[in-house]
């Protein structure tokens, strides 16, 4: 079970290491055949690190799997593992992937002591009225006022905008950062959006155009792909 | 068969009691058989407004647990044939009612009456559960302050959870001069808030608590801001040949009145 074809083809590149490993025999004979030929390289003591990258082709690792190739090529000399690519990834990951992707569309009036949540993005079409909130992993677009709260970006990220027909907020929330509506009587403004600003270190509420420019990230689905 | 509508609000106070006993005496007098159901177990006060107090023997808890039947707990109004009270119990606990009995009551109650009206007790827990168990519709209660405003949406959002119509707007305690100086919310404002079809807007009069503390309900005098009110809300509730007027209506009418006392609009 050897030789007759390579396993294991070593590619050097400007950024260091290319591993490309065979999809279609065993992960342990994979680890020996590793072993094997990266043991048999020579070493110079004084060289820098050599970081490696390693292509799976259409090989799913576990965690367990993936943590026994870093500890392998950790233990040879000056090498280092930077990144290990795939082609494939679990169902369940796609659909967490594209469930944290996806715009969802909600029509719905979220009254006083509702809590809506969502993972990824949202659009709203209906009202939050004070004492409701909405919370997102994304961005909140909301076809409608905002009179409650609004938590984009919930599990901490702090790109996420919050745009409304209507905003008049109690609390507007992105990632870690909270602001709320003045104390003294304020009346809402139409067509503005609130977002992180990186300056001032705060939520700034500005018109929609704004977004244009301050989050161009927001154009177009493709871009987010190609972000992962 | 009849249906049962419930009357809530959320917040205590803003006038359920006293809409459910005027809304009965209004379809009373347009012919209606109506019955009357008070669930606000422990503080039963429809009873006091009605002016029927004295004439309790039997009441929702004895049926519920079945110690007189449902006709001999049924009190008659003293003014009308067509009208009756089901009187709440002073002396046990909300948790004495299930929503299963509500449900036995109103289905035997809606053989026999046109219209069921279930007057809430304030809150959202067992008291309300009960009292919206048998509902096929309901009517929200609301004042024109921000607390029962609050009160009353959330309120809607349990009922939207409820296999029931979409609930009613009725706005109590309308204070016009304060309305139109901006202290209190504009009816706009709170359906818009809201987001529910008005049923009916009813003006703050004193006339209310007179003829309340004399056990006899406002909707009976003819011609007071309050009564023409609540006769308006049932006619709406009967949907019979008019038209659901719009609150603009009810205000000229508001204001027509006002002239004819003199006071300034």
């Amino acid at each position: 079970m050897t030789i007759n074809k390579q396993m294991i083809t070593i590619k050097g590149t400007r950024d260091g290491l290319t591993l490309n490993i065979d999809d279609s025999c065993s992960f342990t004979v994979i680890l020996e055949e590793l072993d094997r030929v990266l043991s048999t390289e020579y070493i110079d003591e004084d060289a820098p690190m050599i970081t490696v990258t390693i292509h799976l082709g259409n090989r799913y690792l576990h965690k367990e799997q993936e943590q026994a190739l870093r500890d392998l090529i950790r233990s040879k000399h000056k090498l280092v593992v930077q990144a290990i690519e795939s082609n494939v990834i679990l169902k369940e990951d796609a659909l967490r992937w594209k469930n944290e992707n996806e715009m969802k569309v909600i029509t719905k009036m979220v009254r006083s002591g509702q809590v809506i949540e969502v993972t990824g993005d949202v659009l709203l079409v209906g009202d939050i009225n004070p004492g409701g909130k909405l919370i997102a992993t994304g961005n909140i677009f909301i076809l409608g006022s905002l009179r409650g709260v609004a938590h984009a970006g919930y599990h901490g990220n702090r790109q996420a905008v919050v745009a409304a027909s209507y905003m008049q907020p109690m609390q507007l929330r992105i990632a870690d950062h909270i602001s709320r509506s003045p104390d003294y009587e304020s009346v809402g403004v139409y067509m503005e959006c609130g977002f992180i600003d990186e300056k001032e270190e705060k939520i700034v509420i500005d018109r929609l155009q704004i977004l244009t420019q301050k989050r161009p990230e927001l154009n177009g689905f493709e871009r987010r792909i190609l972000n992962g | 068969m009849g249906e049962a509508i419930v009357i809530t609000s959320g917040k205590g106070g803003v006038g359920k009691t006293t809409t459910t006993a005027n809304l009965g005496t209004a379809l009373a007098l347009n012919d209606k058989k109506v019955c009357l159901m008070d669930t606000d177990i422990g503080l039963r006060n429809l009873d006091v407004i009605m002016g029927l107090e004295n004439r309790i023997i039997y009441d929702i808890i004895d049926v519920a647990q079945e110690r007189c039947k449902l006709k001999q707990a049924l009190i008659k109004d003293k003014r009308f044939d067509y009208l009756y009270l089901l009187p709440a119990a002073q002396t046990s606990d909300k948790t004495d009612l299930t929503p299963e009995a509500m449900v036995k009551m109103i289905v035997e109650l809606k053989q026999e009456f046109d219209y069921i009206l279930i007057d809430c007790p304030a809150g959202i827990e067992q008291g309300y559960k009960n009292a919206v168990a048998g509902a096929d519709k309901a009517i929200v209660v609301t004042t024109p302050e921000r607390s029962s405003v609050r009160d009353a949406d959330r309120i809607i959002g349990l009922l939207e959870k409820e296999d029931l119509e979409s609930p009613k707007l009725v706005i109590n305690r309308i204070r016009n001069h304060m309305m139109k100086n901006g202290d209190m919310l504009d009816i706009d404002e709170i359906v818009q808030i809201l987001s529910i079809e008005l049923l009916g807007i009813i003006a703050d009069d004193d006339e209310v608590i007179k003829a309340s503390n004399h056990g006899e309900p406002v909707a009976f005098q003819p011609n007071t801001r309050a009564s023409l009110a609540y006769r308006n809300i049932s006619r709406r509730i009967l949907g019979e040949s008019v038209p659901l007027q719009s609150f603009e209506d009810d205000k000229s009418v508001l204001s027509k009145v006002k002239k004819f006392f003199g006071m300034r609009s």
